[in-house]
């Protein structure tokens, strides 16, 4: 899978705004972005509302993700060009979704809803209308989610990547830094977690490194490609990114997201946790 | 477009004492600006980043110590170098 087939530039989506077959969407940490405005007829997806199961923390199932795009006025043949704010965090995020559900063609907008911003290209406030269509998702693809007790099992023996900043991983912070830090969890990291932030993957603003970069980069900090590898940051967005990095753009498919991440980990009872650098 | 606010965010509801606060607001020619704020750890590693609000404010919940803030915004990068307390707030005006 090359590069241009999972991650397109804005002039690319600048080109298509007016293609029914090219469906643009919105995915914010700030659920409410999308409100003030966004990419004219670009709809949204809120990761916490249509993403998530409203009861038990999981996200939604096979059902859950065929009502929702077909609400959205998605079809299977369609290309979904996914952009949010945070770098693309949870644009990432529902990437790895819409390929858990085994969507066809689907891509990232490089830079997101940032680089957008800063090279002023417009955005609108209306929003577009899609008819329904009838969406037939694929049963999940637990080929790319890791659970907990596959993080355990491999400790010591496959890739672990911490992808949060150096302060939660050494366990000086429990979250982001601008969300505030009370959290029930232990502070720290799976042992022999390799602290690789997800901004190490990315330039200042939002597009992707070059894929030699990129390569070098986890090459340079020991990380064995060939050996399976666990991303997981905090609730598994900023993992989703590094994710859609080793497996889509370096086509390492060995590699899965934990999207229970350190607020699971860091409250299991008995689970070893290391603290510092 | 409303005008730029001096100073952070309202810091309503939020327990001052035991965060360490580094907020304050991005403007060009006393307006608010539309962009980003980004905030380094003394090793120049990316910790978190915000948008800045309709009034140019942004606010972030670092720990104790010195950081970089990054204001990007269409056309112009500026840093600024701050030292961050618990229990208070650390307020910066950043001028683009």
């Amino acid at each position: 899978m090359s590069r241009s087939d999972v991650l397109v530039d804005a002039d690319w989506v600048q080109a298509r705004l007016d293609d029914p077959k090219v469906v643009i969407v919105e995915v914010d940490e700030d659920t409410a972005a999308y409100d003030k405005n966004h990419i004219r007829n670009a709809v949204r997806i809120d990761w916490k509302k249509d993403l998530q199961d409203p009861v038990r923390r999981d996200f939604i199932d096979q059902a859950g993700f065929e009502a929702l795009l077909s609400a959205k006025g998605i079809a299977n043949d369609d290309t979904v060009v996914l952009y949010g704010g945070n770098n693309n965090w949870f644009a990432s995020y529902a990437y790895w979704y819409f390929k858990l559900y085994g969507h066809g063609d689907v891509r990232l907008l490089d830079g997101g809803r940032k680089k957008w911003e800063l090279d002023s290209r417009e955005l609108v406030v209306e929003q577009p209308q899609r008819a329904a269509t009838q969406y037939t998702a694929q049963p999940a693809d637990s080929s790319i989610r890791a659970f907990r007790d596959d993080v355990i099992d491999a400790i010591g023996t496959l890739n672990l990547v911490d992808v949060r900043s150096p302060d939660e991983f050494s366990g000086k912070l429990l979250a982001p830094a601008h969300l505030p830090q009370e959290q029930s969890q232990r502070p720290g990291h799976v042992p022999s977690a390799k602290n690789i932030p997800w901004a190490k993957n990315a330039n200042d603003d939002g597009t992707f490194k070059s894929d030699d970069e990129l390569k070098a980069l986890y090459e340079a900090e020991g990380v064995d490609l060939a050996t399976d590898t666990i991303a997981y940051c905090r609730i598994g967005e900023r993992s989703a990114l590094t994710w859609f990095v080793l497996h889509e753009l370096l086509d390492q498919q060995n590699v899965k997201n934990y999207d229970g991440s350190w607020t699971e980990y860091g409250s299991l009872v008995g689970v070893p946790i290391e603290l510092g650098n | 477009m409303c005008g730029a606010k001096a100073g952070g965010p309202d810091l309503a509801g939020v327990d001052v004492a035991n965060e360490t606060i580094i907020q304050g607001s991005v403007t060009r020619n006393e307006e608010p600006v539309n962009g980003y704020v980004r905030l380094l750890d003394e090793n120049g590693e990316f910790t978190a980043e915000v948008p800045t609000s309709a009034t140019g404010q942004f606010r972030f919940f670092a720990r104790p110590g010195k950081w970089t803030l990054r204001a990007l915004v269409p056309g112009a990068t500026v840093d600024r170098q701050v030292v961050a307390t618990q229990g208070e707030f650390t307020e910066v005006a950043i001028a683009v």
